[in-house]
């Protein structure tokens, strides 16, 4: 995995770590229910009924372990022209919107996000291919940073 | 009338269609104000034909289902069977008009039938007094609805492209549909319907006030209905006109096209070869089976692909494109007719494509993408997006030449001027005066450019491929797949079988992309995709090394770049550095230099093939703070 694309000397700037615990849950939570429906299927009394079980929670164990470390992999920097939004470990991406493209700015706080003070920002563009996200940022921070990018998107902003 | 002047106005048609000789006609300097009368700022009323054209459909309905009903005794009436009037069993087989006829109950039939009539006339005669639209010197806008009431304002400098459709019932009546396309879905504003003459004159008065030009307009350069001594021979005129151009003249195509051609590119489509497979299916399954089911379950499908091809070809008999004074022209249809104007700056990239069948006689497909959609229904029934439906090579070239001057030309010109005020080469004026020419220079560079990348493959035009490893996950087309730079725009070649070649205009990339999936993770070439306004499109996917990627992505970023109040200033200062990235960019396997004193400084520690030990890190572009 050394050829992982990434850029040097960038500094990435993280989202909240905390933002690893609502992630968890959801993802807890939709592997159990999936493991609660497929219980339904032990009453055929085959094997592999329990094995599927047994798997669903296997990956959704995984699954959830994995979330913290995936968490420490969104990324984004605020550089001279665009925003560039970085996602994933096994799957990369990355997404450079240059401020100008920005057409709004939604900032989202589901109930659990806000109870840990965190707020999603989502960045819309022309096209809607590259809606970018930015979950879990401080709420604070994230007022700060859509503040931020508005007044710089209003002042490269490119006619559609 | 005060501005009308007679005067050598009407230049020579060779068709013979317009009476030179003839005076101007009351009815033709009516009809030249009209339009000055329509976009005074008032609200006016739509065409009076307007309720019985939006209606026109109901009756249709209405008549069919009489029809459809009465047919058995319509047969009768028109020719009387040898057996004489059928007994009816009183009703008991419930054909309705049976029943009624057994019944005596045609007047009361025909009376609710009467009635209903009224009253749908009536709410179309209503909602036809409730519709007014008015053009002031910002907007237009249009006031519709009974119980609902709807108002919508779109401002004329927002406009995406005016389209005039004109339905065949409409032609009948001489009205037409005006429809004003704005960003967005269902954001169109749709004047329904107009006098034919006075829609011509209405879209190019907007169209003028849209583009900044508030010189009074003057009547004589509108187009006005032809000279014509009775309603019928004026109907019968615009009827057979061709759609009219700014003075008043026929608008000489660009491209012709060919009855064959049309015919030709039709029937060589994937729809028939996916019409072939059906038929193939059906006789093997009627063979060796000797069952019928699959006939019948693909019958309807077969009729179908009759109207698809009927359609294909009939719409697009008339076509033709113009450069004219207000954006590039395009019209269509033989019975139905829709011709759209679309302004200058209004399209968002081109996209060519080949069929493999159409490849034997080098015909290409020309499609543009944009921020509005239009209502009009291309051939396969989509949004139509097709600026050149089948056309040679030749007819590509003088497609994009119309387009490309105003998409990557201008942006090109600046960037060169930029490049030379900075350098003090020439002055302001000179500039000014020099810019056009120097945007159809750069665009023709490009289309050159554009030429030698429809066909080609490899490294050929100056491509970036695939790397070939990228082998393994595109079989065919990882030759193809590539990208180049040209003035102005950026050109994604791909397909190996459909041939594909897109070209982006710098200005309106949206964002760019990189992905890197776990089957790429060892071996450095993720897929990238560049976004451009169109509802979820993903214009480009290919494999790339990845430095080539990181380059592309940071040249992309730097192609948002506008500043607000001089957004040339910003594109010249994009496309320098964008060109410095280039010519620093190395052959193969090579580290650039440093290079100081500009506004970015690149690294370029670059191993393309990727295959020498140590150098697993590739190409990476570093933006220094400048």
């Amino acid at each position: 995995m050394t050829t992982r694309l990434d850029l040097d000397g960038a500094t990435w700037t993280r989202i909240s770590p905390k933002y690893k615990w609502p992630e968890m849950g959801s993802y807890a939570l939709s592997g159990l229910v999936v493991a609660a429906l497929s219980a339904f299927t032990w009453f055929s009394g085959q094997w592999w009924s329990y094995a599927l079980t047994a798997a669903i929670l296997v990956v959704t164990i995984l699954v959830v372990a994995f979330v913290p470390r995936r968490v420490r992999a969104i990324g984004y920097q605020l550089r001279e022209d665009d925003l560039l939004v970085r996602h994933g470990i096994l799957f990369l991406r990355f997404v450079a919107v240059p401020y100008g493209r920005m057409q709004l700015i939604d900032v989202n706080r589901g109930p659990i996000v806000r109870a840990l003070g965190l707020s999603d920002l989502k960045f819309v563009t022309a096209a809607a291919s590259s809606a970018v996200t930015i979950p879990g940022v401080p709420a604070a921070e994230a007022e700060k940073l859509r503040d931020r990018l508005v007044e710089l998107a209003e002042s490269r902003r490119a006619g559609l | 009338m005060s501005g009308w002047q007679p005067g050598p106005v009407q230049p020579p048609d060779p068709a013979g269609r317009r009476r030179l000789d003839q005076q101007p006609s009351p009815r033709r300097a009516a009809a030249s104000t009209a339009a000055l009368d329509l976009t005074d700022g008032e609200w006016h009323r739509l065409h009076p034909a307007t309720p019985l054209l939006k209606g026109g459909i109901v009756f249709v309905v209405i008549l069919g289902i009489f029809v459809n009903n009465a047919r058995e005794q319509l047969l009768q009436f028109f020719i009387p069977g040898p057996d004489g009037h059928r007994g009816g069993g009183g009703g008991d087989d419930g054909d309705p008009v049976d029943y009624v006829l057994n019944h005596g109950l045609i007047g009361l039939v025909l009376l609710g039938i009467a009635a209903l009539l009224v009253v749908i006339i009536g709410i179309f005669y209503l909602s036809w007094r409730m519709n007014t639209f008015r053009v002031t010197a910002e907007t237009v806008e249009v006031r519709s609805g009974i119980v609902f009431r709807t108002n919508r304002r779109a401002r004329l400098d927002r406009i995406q492209g005016i389209n005039i459709q004109r339905p065949i019932l409409a032609r009948v009546f001489g009205a037409a549909k005006l429809e004003i396309n704005q960003a967005g879905h269902d954001a169109n504003v749709p004047l329904a319907y107009l006098r034919s003459a006075s829609a011509d004159e209405v879209r190019s008065e907007i169209l003028r006030r849209a583009s900044g030009t508030r010189e009074a307009a003057n009547p004589q350069t509108g187009s006005v209905g032809q000279p014509g001594t009775g309603v019928i021979e004026q109907r019968l005129n615009e009827f057979l006109a061709e759609p009219l151009g700014e003075d008043g003249q026929p608008p000489q195509s660009v491209v012709h096209m060919h009855l064959g051609r049309l015919i030709g590119s039709a029937v060589l489509s994937g729809f028939t070869l996916f019409m072939v497979a059906i038929v193939v299916a059906v006789v093997v399954s009627i063979v060796t089976t000797g069952q019928y089911f699959l006939l019948f379950v693909f019958l309807p499908t077969i009729l179908g692909s009759f109207s698809y091809y009927s359609r294909r070809i009939v719409k697009s008999l008339r076509y033709s494109i113009t450069s004219t004074r207000d954006g590039i022209r395009i019209g269509w249809g033989l019975l139905s007719t829709s011709n759209e104007t679309l302004p200058p700056g209004r399209i968002h990239s081109i996209r060519l494509s080949q069929p493999l069948m159409w490849r034997p006689f080098g015909w290409w497909e020309v499609k543009i993408n944009r921020a509005s959609h239009s209502s009009t229904k291309g051939a396969d029934n989509q949004a139509n997006t097709t600026i050149l439906p089948v056309g040679s090579k030749d007819d590509v070239v003088r497609v994009l030449g119309l387009i490309l001057p105003e998409l990557v030309g201008l942006t090109a010109a600046d960037v060169q001027i930029e490049d030379g005020l900075a350098r003090g080469e020439f002055s302001a004026p000179e500039v000014v005066a020099a810019q056009p020419q120097r945007a159809v220079e750069e665009s023709t560079r490009t289309l050159s450019l554009i030429e030698a990348g429809m066909t080609s493959a490899g490294s050929e035009g100056g491509f970036t491929t695939s790397p070939r490893r990228g082998q393994v996950l595109r079989w065919f087309s990882w030759r193809r797949n590539g990208f180049r730079t040209a003035p102005g725009a950026l050109l994604l070649r791909k397909g190996a079988i459909w041939r594909q070649l897109v070209v982006v205009p710098l200005p309106r990339l949206q964002s760019v992309g990189v992905r890197q999936g776990p089957s790429c993770g060892d071996c450095g070439w993720p897929p990238r995709a560049a976004h451009r306004p169109g509802a979820d499109r993903r214009q480009h996917r290919s494999d790339r090394s990845a430095g080539r990627h990181r380059l592309l992505r940071d040249r992309g970023s730097r192609c948002g770049r506008r500043g607000a109040g001089r957004p040339d200033a910003s594109l010249a200062r994009r496309r320098r550095a964008w060109r410095r990235r280039r010519s620093s960019e190395p052959a193969a396997g090579g580290v650039s230099g440093r290079r100081a004193g500009h506004r970015r400084t690149l690294v370029l520690p670059v191993d393309p093939s990727g295959r020498r030990a140590g150098h697993r890190r590739r190409a990476l572009a570093l933006p220094a703070t400048g």
